[in-house]
């Protein structure tokens, strides 16, 4: 492999300078000239008809200047998609429904009108002189009784999907699809097996819980395009949604990415920008329109609630024959909750000959789910993981083992389908055999120690890049993706090894749907992996335009110029060279010619990740808390392009799933959630936690330059099932729901084992 | 209804025409020109506004502006002198403290405060000091590390 020099180091992030002294800009801190405020009204109810909307007292209220139901947007055939990324579209029908509700409300706090004015508090006052006329109709909240024959219809209209045969449902029903992938004989597997486990699990609805709320501003300019601010997590996206949604032909707009406080899957769609845009051209006026910390919790769209059950069989010998697991996803008020990806991610890391599974996509009057970092995959994993831990236990095999004698291969098949190009999960549960986090004996009473697996596959999809050589030997890349966490520091790495540059003689810029070239969204594990065919592409473009004009001036042939130390030289005689300086300083000369390279590319095969991790905890057997006392994350990272990064990445989603498993959850009332701010949904703060620590393993990826592999999802997958495996070692209770909090902790180990706290449906409030 | 009110933010005298309803932060943001705190909850949950106010470090979306009268207001912006980074930036810079961003300018005030009123403080002291701040991109580890780095820092220093 060739050796880097900024590859593989900490370069320190090269937007960070910006960030300590509060200098970078995020969608709310735009503050424009004559800019109007836009505030949203919202339904009190979770599920109502619309009879009547009055908006006449809001418009009345002075410095209002505009007020806009759904009416006020153009309409859609329903139906209508549009592109997200690959050959995902989403039903542009339902995000206009979601952006504003038409004729039926179908989740607490979802949007019905809008109103813009002079100053905030006159838009709050305004929105509520909205008045909306509401039939209240009854509620369905659980994903179990969704399915139910009887249960109210979120959509009167909508049919259940068969996936394989692509046929709809005689009768309406809440289950939006039904999917089943089999393989082998699942009978004969378990006949054969030597003990056979089953059990079904449950995980809550729960939120991203970026820090910074959802901000766009919207502007009409004087020749009539529309621009548009916002901190999605992808500006080209956010403009193919609206070209569908407002009719507006994509040369109409130009959407500007704004530096993005947080999004983890939740920040793809545009549910705002279409409002701030209306708004806008209504009152010809900009329009800036940031939603609340409630409105985020209430209404943005969270992560997908589950209820889950596996069954597996296993030999003593530790193999597993069988593996059957039915999966139901809630997708809150609108069609789409990741239940394949929950397939794939559970099951990815075994060998399964014998296998059934089957996936269910149920709506309920809950906000409509958005993605959710690694999205579907922790309440699988949480399911199968903790499922195997129980079915080691009951054959006997401690857990590592158990795991190592099915884990997958390279050339394997994926549950959905997918051949396994080159992984390295065996490598990785290696080296858990002999770390000390595994090896160490585990003292003292109320104690136990977890081990689960985790597993992305790796997003792909469309990256590019510009390099062009400035006069004075830098370079500058453009970009047209959002750096969410650290792209821009990674891209600029790899360019500057390519161009055999110091990274402080790179600047990059993330540029908007004007002037950058196309790129997909941020998201899926993808920036870093894709960037880096796309970089290098556009780097070896430009050595390769810099190396005919060394050729030219060298009076050789350009196979006969090589590069080095920022000098062309020819390869027979050396003293024969032209440096970079001179080839950069005459590009802007007259008669010569900039240099500009660029990079593409749109269908790379997945870079499949795995992780593991592994707890020790303490349980206080007085109150049920859990103490984690140690945590280890291992992880197949390819290549460490910034290894403190890759620990960022790794340590932040770890955390998130330390959070889903033992706080966060929704706690809903006839579908109005109870605990809307960051006090009563608690994510974890410094206290909660130890160090993580992080061990990397680099088995190079089948494509790409440098071998890596995306690293942000799957970290949050396998924190459910190691915490819940380690509370069990700890308690002799097995949890068979998230979040495992101290309340359900305690009744559980007070022999009520099975789920959540008595007398209620688990949401564990009092 | 409207009031007039005069505070010092990092040094620099200030006036303003303020609602009685605005907070401190609003104040700050939108009428002074300081985007660097940060509103990512508006009631004190989170932590990214946090700011000194007459050397208390506080939640500037739980104060009225009309309560900042008179005040000395130190934000993010005010924390490098004349161009250089306070060791507190330095260290979340060189030790990968933030991701996002959106919250760092809130650690970086209570981090500060902390290693003032307690130049060596704990791996728990350090925890408990930044646990009104929220981070949601890194799970702390970086940011404690920085922390005690910039402590370090600091002591060789003083």
């Amino acid at each position: 492999m060739a050796e880097y020099s900024v590859i593989g180091t900490s370069l320190a992030k090269v937007d960070a300078p910006e960030r300590v002294t509060g200098k970078a800009t995020y969608g709310a801190d735009l503050d424009l000239p004559g800019m109007l405020w836009a505030k949203l009204v919202r339904s009190p109810h979770a599920h109502a008809r619309i009879k009547h909307i009055d908006t006449s007292r809001a418009k009345a209220l002075p410095g209002v200047k505009a007020v806009i139901t759904a009416h006020d947007l153009p309409s859609l055939p329903k139906g209508a998609t549009a592109p997200l990324v690959g050959e995902v579209s989403i039903d542009m029908s339902a995000i206009r429904e979601i952006v504003m509700a038409s004729d039926k409300v179908r989740y607490h706090g979802q949007v019905v009108a809008a109103v813009a004015a002079t100053d905030p508090f006159i838009a709050e006052e305004a929105a509520g002189l909205v008045d909306v006329d509401y039939e209240p109709l009854p509620v369905v909240e659980d994903v179990l009784q969704a399915m139910q024959p009887d249960a109210p219809l979120v959509h009167e209209d909508l049919h259940t999907l068969e996936e394989a045969t692509q046929e709809r449902s005689d009768q309406p029903s809440n289950v939006s699809t039904h999917m089943v992938y089999t393989r082998g004989d699942v009978e004969a597997g378990f006949t054969v097996a030597d003990a056979v486990v089953e059990k079904t699990y449950t995980t809550q609805m729960v939120h991203q819980g970026y820090l910074e709320p959802q901000a766009c501003a919207a502007r009409v300019e004087p020749n009539g395009r529309v621009t548009l601010w916002t901190s999605a997590q992808g500006h080209f996206t956010v403009r193919t949604q609206l070209v569908t949604l407002l009719g507006l032909p994509a040369s109409q707009l130009k959407v500007v990415p704004m530096e993005i406080g947080g999004g983890f899957g939740g920040k793809a769609l545009a549910l705002f920008e279409p409002t701030a845009i209306v708004l806008a051209q209504k009152t010809s006026r900009p329009v800036k329109l940031v939603v609340s910390r409630e409105e985020v919790l209430r209404a943005t769209g969270p992560g997908a609630p589950a209820v889950i059950t596996v069954k597996a069989g296993a030999t003593k010998d530790g193999k597993i024959t069988a593996l059957t697991t039915t999966m139901r996803y809630d997708a809150g008020a609108f069609p789409g909750s990741p239940v394949a990806r929950g397939l794939l991610v559970g099951l990815a890391p075994y060998k399964l000959d014998n296998m059934v599974a089957e996936g269910f996509d149920v709506l309920t009057n809950k906000p409509r789910v958005q993605a959710y970092r690694a999205p579907g995959g922790t309440p699988a994993a949480f399911a199968v993981e903790a499922l195997m831990d129980a079915l080691a236990d009951e054959i006997g095999v401690d857990p590592l083992t158990f795991r190592q004698k099915n884990a997958a291969e390279e050339g394997d098949t994926l549950p959905l389908g997918m051949p396994l190009n080159r992984i390295g999960l065996t490598e990785m549960l290696k080296q858990i055999e002999t770390h000390p986090c595994w090896t160490t004996p585990l003292e003292g009473p109320h104690r136990g120690r977890g081990l689960a697996l985790g597993y992305w596959i790796g997003g792909s999809f469309t990256s590019s890049a510009e390099v062009k050589i400035n006069p004075d030997a830098t370079a500058s890349i453009f970009v047209g993706t959002v750096d969410l966490t650290g792209t821009r520091t990674t891209i600029s790495q790899m360019v500057a090894d390519e161009l055999q540059l110091d990274p402080q003689d790179i600047t990059i810029t993330v540029g908007d749907t004007d002037s950058a070239p196309f790129a997909d969204l941020s998201g899926g594990s993808r920036i870093t992996y894709t960037m880096s065919a796309a970089a290098h592409q556009a780097s070896q473009d430009v050595l390769t335009q810099l190396k005919e004009r060394a050729a030219e001036k060298l009076k050789v042939s350009v196979d006969e110029v090589e590069y080095q130390a920022k000098r062309f030289r020819a390869k027979n005689d050396t003293r024969n060279e032209v440096s970079l300086s001179e080839l950069a300083r005459e590009s802007v000369a007259w008669g010569s010619g900039p240099i500009i390279g660029k990079g593409s590319t749109t269908r790379m095969q997945p870079a499949h990740a795995y992780a593991a991790h592994v707890a020790d905890v303490e349980i206080d057997p007085e109150t049920g808390k859990v103490t984690i006392l140690r945590y280890t994350c291992f992880q197949d990272v390819g290549k460490a392009i910034n290894p403190t990064q890759v620990e960022g990445q790794i340590q932040g989603g770890a955390v998130q799933g330390i959070g889903w498993a033992l706080n966060e959850e929704y706690i809903f009332d006839n579908g109005e959630l109870k605990n809307a701010s960051l006090l009563d949904y608690r994510c974890p703060v410094a206290l909660d936690l130890p160090m993580i620590e992080t061990v990397l393993t680099e088995v190079p990826a089948s494509e790409g330059p440098y071998g890596l592999r995306g690293v942000g999802e799957v970290p949050i997958v396998p924190p459910g099932a190691a915490l819940a495996n380690a509370i069990y070692r700890a308690t002799g209770t097995r949890l068979y729901e998230l979040p495992m909090n101290p309340e359900r902790i305690f009744w559980a180990t007070r022999g009520n084992g099975t789920n959540g706290s008595p007398g209620t449906n688990g949401s564990g409030g009092a | 209804m409207k009031q007039a009110i005069e505070l010092n933010v990092n040094g620099e005298p200030h006036a303003a025409l303020v609602d009685t309803r605005e907070t401190l932060l609003d104040t700050l943001r939108y009428k002074l020109g300081h985007m660097g705190p940060k509103e990512g909850c508006g009631n004190g949950n989170c932590g990214a506004c946090t700011v000194v106010l007459n050397g208390a470090v506080v939640n500037a979306c739980l104060v009225f502006a009309v309560e900042a009268a008179g005040a000395d207001v130190t934000t993010v912006e005010g924390v490098a002198a004349e161009g250089t980074l306070h060791p507190v930036q330095q260290a979340f810079i060189e030790h990968g403290a933030l991701q996002c961003g959106f919250c760092t300018p809130g650690f970086i005030m209570s981090a500060k405060a902390l290693l003032e009123r307690n130049p060596n403080p704990s791996e728990p002291e350090i925890r408990l000091a930044i646990s009104g701040n929220l981070c949601r991109c890194t799970g702390y580890d970086k940011i404690v590390r920085a922390i005690q780095a910039a402590s370090q820092a600091l002591s060789q220093t003083a």
